[in-house]
């Protein structure tokens, strides 16, 4: 078998399981508010306006955008409860991706349901009211029987739409079937993306396929299809959800990773370390920049690389550059006194934005610096990650030089430089340590006003984790092990198109490389 | 004889339009009562005031002795016999189980249950292997059948119809009016139906009661309101059946 198929198929089982644990749930929970709440609705007209509309309102928000937001709003409430009864709880992965889940599954139930009881023939109503049926009785014995084809194909579609949302939760660190395409977009293992893809897919049918003989079954009333299409999906939900019983259930410590290459690197680097060490250990990738900081100060995971420029302007707020050390320094104390986090310090290598170019381009505008960059930016297209325009670096870097360009243009980093390549963007704002810079011959432009902050990579341990002397002595003969030209090979393995590592062979190469030095 | 119901000054507006001004109306047990009138009479909403699918906005309603709005309105209507035109059948039930609702309800054993709708299938004229079909599969004179077997299934003493027979052809509705009105006699029951066929009402009625505008314009035994009426428009309604029959009579040549 190919092995990123291979591959593929061992994340399977955790993935799945994830991934039917949480759209069951959501869906679950879904039912129990959406029910009671279509059976007050079609009861009173002027309830019925207002709770459709608000659930066609939350439909609209789109999905990444809705589990995103539950983040900070768990966090705020996470405190909140700490706060009060001195037990707070964990704001990331499963509990923000079925609150979001569940307000989607929401619409298509409500909806249905309303309609499905409205619908009943007022004769038949009426009759129910004519041989002494009480309110309850009516309802369980005549409308909601009668209303339950109608139901269980806003059930139906409620389940497809879950199932396909849940990929989404990734980002906000809960596995599920995502993890395949995330991760798979960001490395260009297009085998995990379409695998992601396909088993979502195929989960969504079966589920869909599953209800519709519970539909079928409750329109012809044919007892046998109800009971077939609910024993399908309870021996399907076990057969997922027996693998997750044993996993991650004893981690020791969580691995956190944003979502790039490097990041992905540094985390199987990182977790093999503490496994030698005898720890068990999960990870959770592919956070969000702002999201990992915060999941890593609520202790929700205990270990992440991240970069001395980025907490220097996001965390702490500072737009000043007093140089490479002394942001170190005051950063390491400053995290210290603020959330108790430490910086077990840097890896060795920095990875600073840099504005690059393609070498035949900066020659024949003589460009060689931002200063010179400044003179050419009319004419010019820019190329920018998905984050770089709206981040405060980048507002450093146009307050000084004054960047105006023809146009600007936000990619993922592997289209990023298939842009400049092609020459749909004439310059791009990379990372230093990306092997790809090297590989191509690409130019780096200097910074004589010295606008960029220096990004140091750093070892940022929880308050928890910090006082474990275990996982402390396992990491910190990374500290200034790592030069940047380890790394950006170890970068550039993963990322180059022809004969790709994996992240984790990357590690383990990675790993050799530093033991030579 | 003493009154089973008893009627005073009810009284149901919607709106600015008074469907019911100042009703009062006594019905001794036993009798058979045909409401008539025009269509916004207020003639169903009348009846509707006796099972209280209807709340008057004044004056009171009692059955049997007892304020309708003493007890809860579903106890009420389990010993009250309901039928009206569309019938109204349980579309995800049996012909069987539809029969056995009321009872059910009461909380009826299953033998009792049983023995129960397979008495009325037979009083209503219906073969006993209906029972275990969906009234889908029934015509329309059938589900009628069914839907006078529901009302009586709990052996009420009260039976209240809404233009039960109106939806049916003219062979279906006359045979099961003649079965309905020996059913009445059979078991005893108190009947008031609503209907606006004045040949109807004649022929199964023991009493007539007229209104209009929510009023009772006439009240009496067929005869004596033909003989005594002096309202133009119960004299028009009255007439209207007996001048049919003879026009009838002269056509086919009898």
């Amino acid at each position: 078998m190919n092995p990123r198929l291979h591959a593929a198929f061992e994340l399977l089982p955790e993935y799945l399981g994830w991934h039917v644990l949480l759209s069951l749930s959501a869906l679950a929970l879904g039912l129990t508010i959406s029910l009671p709440l279509a059976v007050a609705a079609s009861r009173s007209p002027r309830l019925r306006w207002p709770v459709l509309a608000l659930a066609s309102l939350i439909q609209t928000i789109p999905s990444l955008a809705l589990l995103a937001l539950f983040y900070p709003l768990l966090l705020a409430l996470s405190a909140l409860s700490a706060a009060m009864t001195g037990r707070g709880f964990s704001a990331l992965g499963f509990l923000p991706s079925l609150l979001a889940l569940t307000l989607y599954s929401i619409l298509p139930i409500l909806r249905n349901g309303v309609a499905g009881i409205t619908g009943v023939d007022p004769a038949i109503s009426e009759a129910a009211d004519g041989v002494g049926m009480t309110s309850r009785q009516k309802l369980t014995q005549v409308e909601l029987p009668l209303a339950a084809p109608v139901i269980m194909a806003g059930v139906r579609t409620a389940a497809v739409w879950t199932i396909g949302a849940a990929t989404l939760s990734t980002p906000v660190g809960q596995t599920s079937l995502g993890n395949y395409i995330f991760a798979g977009l960001q490395t260009e293992n297009w085998v995990f993306v379409l695998f992601g893809c396909a088993a979502s897919a195929v989960l969504a049918l079966a589920a869909d396929q599953l209800l519709g003989l519970v539909e079928t079954g409750a329109r012809t009333r044919r007892r046998g299809l109800v009971i077939a299409g609910l024993a399908g999906i309870v021996i399907g939900a076990g057969a997922a959800l027996a693998p997750l019983a044993t996993f991650g259930q004893h981690a020791a410590y969580t691995v956190g990773a944003k979502n790039f290459s490097e990041q992905y690197i540094l985390a199987e680097l990182m977790a093999s370390r503490l496994e030698r060490a005898g720890a068990r250990v999960s990870r959770k990738e592919d956070l969000g920049s702002a999201v990992a900081y915060r999941a890593l100060a609520a202790g929700e995971i205990d270990v992440y690389v991240d970069y001395s420029g980025t907490l220097w302007t996001n965390v702490l707020g500072r737009t000043d550059n007093p140089g490479r050390k002394a942001v170190l320094d005051q950063l390491t104390a400053e995290l210290k006194r603020r959330d108790g986090v430490l910086v077990l310090g840097s890896l060795g290598f920095e990875n600073a934005y840099a504005f690059v170019m393609r070498p035949d381009r900066a020659a024949a505008l003589g460009v060689a610096s931002l200063a010179d960059l400044a003179r050419e930016a009319p004419r010019l297209k820019l190329g920018s990650d998905l984050e770089f325009l709206s981040r405060p670096e980048w507002e450093a870097v146009d307050a000084a030089y004054g960047l105006t360009f023809r146009s600007e243009r936000a990619y993922q980093p592997t289209f990023m430089y298939r842009a400049l390549a092609a020459g749909d963007a004439d310059v791009i704002s990379a990372f230093s340590s990306d092997g790809r810079i090297a590989a191509d011959k690409l130019v780096v432009l200097t910074d004589p006003k010295g606008a960029i902050p220096p990004y140091d990579a750093v070892v940022l341990v929880s308050p928890k984790a910090a006082a474990d002397p275990r996982l402390v002595e396992a990491l910190r003969p990374l500290v200034g092990a790592i030069p940047v030209e380890a790394m950006r090979a170890a970068n550039y393995s993963v990322d180059r198109d022809a004969g790709k590592a994996t992240p984790g062979e990357a590690a383990r190469a990675l790993e050799r490389a530093i033991a030579a030095n | 004889m003493a009154a089973f119901i008893e009627l005073t000054g009810v009284s149901k507006r919607y709106g600015d339009q008074a469907a019911l001004d100042g009703i009062g109306l006594s019905v001794g047990e036993g009798q058979f009562v045909a409401l008539v009138g025009g269509s916004g009479s207020g003639k169903t909403t009348l009846l509707k005031t006796i099972n209280r699918l209807i709340r008057p906005d004044a004056g009171e309603v009692a059955v049997a002795g007892e304020d309708v709005s003493a007890s809860a309105p579903h106890l009420l209507r389990r010993r009250i016999g309901y039928v009206f035109q569309e019938v109204g059948l349980f579309p995800h039930l049996t012909v069987a189980e539809n029969i056995g609702v009321t009872p059910r309800l009461l909380g009826w054993d299953k033998p009792r249950i049983a023995a129960r709708v397979s008495d009325l299938l037979e009083l209503v004229a219906l073969p006993r292997e209906v029972g275990d079909r969906p009234p889908a599969a029934l015509s329309g004179g059938q589900r009628q059948r069914v839907g006078v077997a529901r009302a009586l299934a709990a052996e009420p003493r009260l039976m209240l119809m809404d233009e039960p027979f109106g939806a049916l052809d003219p062979v279906t509705r006359d045979a099961l009016g003649a079965d309905y009105r020996a059913l009445h006699e059979r078991l005893g029951l108190t009947t008031v139906m609503v209907t606006h066929d004045m040949a109807e009402a004649v022929l199964l009625a023991d009493r007539i009661v007229v209104l209009k505008a929510g009023r009772i314009l006439a009240d009496g035994a067929p005869a004596d309101l033909l003989a005594q009426s002096r309202d133009p428009d119960v004299r028009a309604l009255l007439e209207a059946p007996k001048r049919q029959a003879e026009r009838l009579r002269q056509r086919l040549g009898a």
